[in-house]
């Protein structure tokens, strides 16, 4: 399977077996890291909206391989603010660097960004839309610490209407036989066209505002933030804010290996005193995006195949 | 020679017979009919599309643009149809459609019937076919995507034909029937 040149826009343009090649690479890349296998090669890392992890892994995901860093991590430094379009921003960029990570908080920039540039271009977020990279790392976490993707029962808790990082497992554990819980009040409950999807694709799902319900069957429970900035009114947001609270109360009443998830940041969905027990599996879900990312940015270099 | 004369005077006859009886249907005909005459006039050259859901009468005129039309432009709406209940029939004069817009009226009328008409009679019949990808001819609905912000073409492809649906190729919202703006 060859990834060279391959841009990294949206989890609906790879296939199972695809997906399953990249988590062989990351296992590969993290288990013999190779020190000098991007050496020579630029990244330009084209931030235009802020971020954190996503900018601080691929920066280091590539340095830590001996490649470079050109960029920026706001828009206000470019020639955007001239009015230049994102097209010629990433025509020229294309010019200056061997792979383009891009943030962007319009949808669709990503895949307009690809169009562009003749070299590689990787997502790391078009609005609500699109996080592949955190998709892929969501995958390896629970692929590592379940010790298999298939037939597991997956709960997603919080804010399943604007988040992308759930849209977007939702769609990548399709390929493996899940049964899903969507745990949330209606107003926040997953999108009607998602649950249509996997209808279509013979996926079980049960939905549910009671966290407790079906706690006891879960073997991975992926929590997120209730997200503030999505809410107009923001009384809208305190009638949801907190309503979901993971504490050692409720993991008296789940499986013993169940793994608990968030793509962070968290606010007060998971209380600290889970963070010590062997269920917590968010900061080492954090650590997975530098293999993940040293993996893709080898992959689409033609590095590894 | 004789004999064919003969025939050619009968035929003669015969029709300025049927053209009297036709004479004087038109005079003695009841009010109604003269009504549906009004409303569906016949055109010499151009281009009839027929079959278009009520709904979609004024989007198919918006779509080719027909308030500019400098020729004869008939519209009718609310009209019986067996097959889809109600329909829209829009008639224009000396124009014929480009690929273009028969995909364009596709999107709004996935039903319809479009007629080339030369010298009163239907030269050809194009049942319209929603395409798989629809290329700069529909507006993205989401006001957060890249297309609405960035001058370049539209993407869409085509999840299902009945009903409609839609999905942008840059920002991968589905958007229904209800939703389509044509650019």
């Amino acid at each position: 399977m060859d990834f060279k040149n391959r841009d990294i826009i949206s989890i609906n343009d790879f296939s199972k077996e695809e997906l399953l090649h990249i988590l062989k690479v990351v296992r590969q890349t993290e288990q013999k890291p190779k020190a000098n296998l991007l050496k020579g090669k630029i990244l330009a890392a084209l931030f235009f909206e802020p971020s954190t992890r996503t900018r601080l892994s691929f920066i280091s995901a590539m340095e830590q391989l001996s490649g470079t860093v050109i960029g920026f991590s706001t828009a206000n430094v470019t020639s955007i603010q001239k009015g230049e379009s994102l097209w010629d921003t990433i025509k020229m960029t294309g010019q200056y660097a061997d792979v383009i990570v891009i943030r962007h908080p319009l949808e669709g920039s990503a895949r307009l960004a690809a169009e562009a540039a003749s070299i590689p271009v990787i997502n790391g977020g078009d609005g609500s839309n699109q996080h592949p990279t955190q998709t892929m790392l969501d995958l390896y976490t629970i692929q590592k610490t379940k010790g298999k993707l298939e037939d597991l029962h997956i709960g997603f808790v919080g804010d399943l209407k604007y988040g992308r990082t759930v849209h977007s497992l939702v769609i990548a554990l399709s390929h493996f036989s899940p049964t899903f819980y969507f745990i949330a009040p209606d107003e926040l409950q997953i999108p009607e066209s998602y649950l249509d999807e996997l209808f279509q694709k013979k996926v079980k799902y049960h939905k549910t505002s009671d966290l407790a319900r079906f706690s006891k069957e879960l073997d991975v429970l992926y929590v997120t933030r209730i997200q503030k900035e999505r809410f107009p009114d923001p009384l809208e947001y305190e009638k949801f804010k907190g309503i979901y609270r993971i504490d050692e109360s409720f993991l008296q009443n789940v499986k013993k290996d169940l793994k608990i998830m968030h793509p962070l940041p968290r606010v007060d969905e998971i209380d600290k005193s889970v963070d010590s027990t062997p269920h917590a599996a968010y900061f080492e879900q954090a650590a997975n995006g530098i293999p993940v990312r040293k993996a893709l940015l080898a992959l689409v270099l033609g590095k590894v195949k | 020679m004789h004999r064919k004369f003969n025939k050619f005077s009968r035929e003669k006859k015969s029709s300025r017979k049927k053209e009297k009886i036709k004479a004087k249907k038109i005079t003695i005909a009841p009010r109604e009919e003269t009504k549906r005459e009004l409303k569906i006039s016949a055109i010499d050259e151009g281009t009839v599309i027929d079959h278009i859901p009520t709904d979609a009468t004024f989007k198919v005129v918006e779509i080719l643009d027909l308030e500019n039309h400098k020729g004869i432009v008939s519209i009718a709406t609310n009209l019986q149809s067996k097959r889809l209940g109600k329909k829209g029939i829009v008639k224009v004069g000396g124009k014929s459609l480009t690929q273009d817009e028969v995909n364009k009226i596709a999107i709004v009328a996935p039903d319809a019937t479009v007629n080339i008409i030369k010298n009163y009679g239907v030269r050809e019949k194009i049942k319209v076919k929603t395409p798989d990808v629809i290329e700069n001819v529909v507006k993205c609905s989401n006001p957060v995507c890249i297309t609405n912000h960035e001058q370049i073409a539209t993407k869409f492809y085509v999840v299902k034909k009945d009903p409609l649906k839609i999905k942008c190729h840059y920002c991968e919202r589905s958007m229904g029937k209800e939703d389509i703006k044509i650019i």
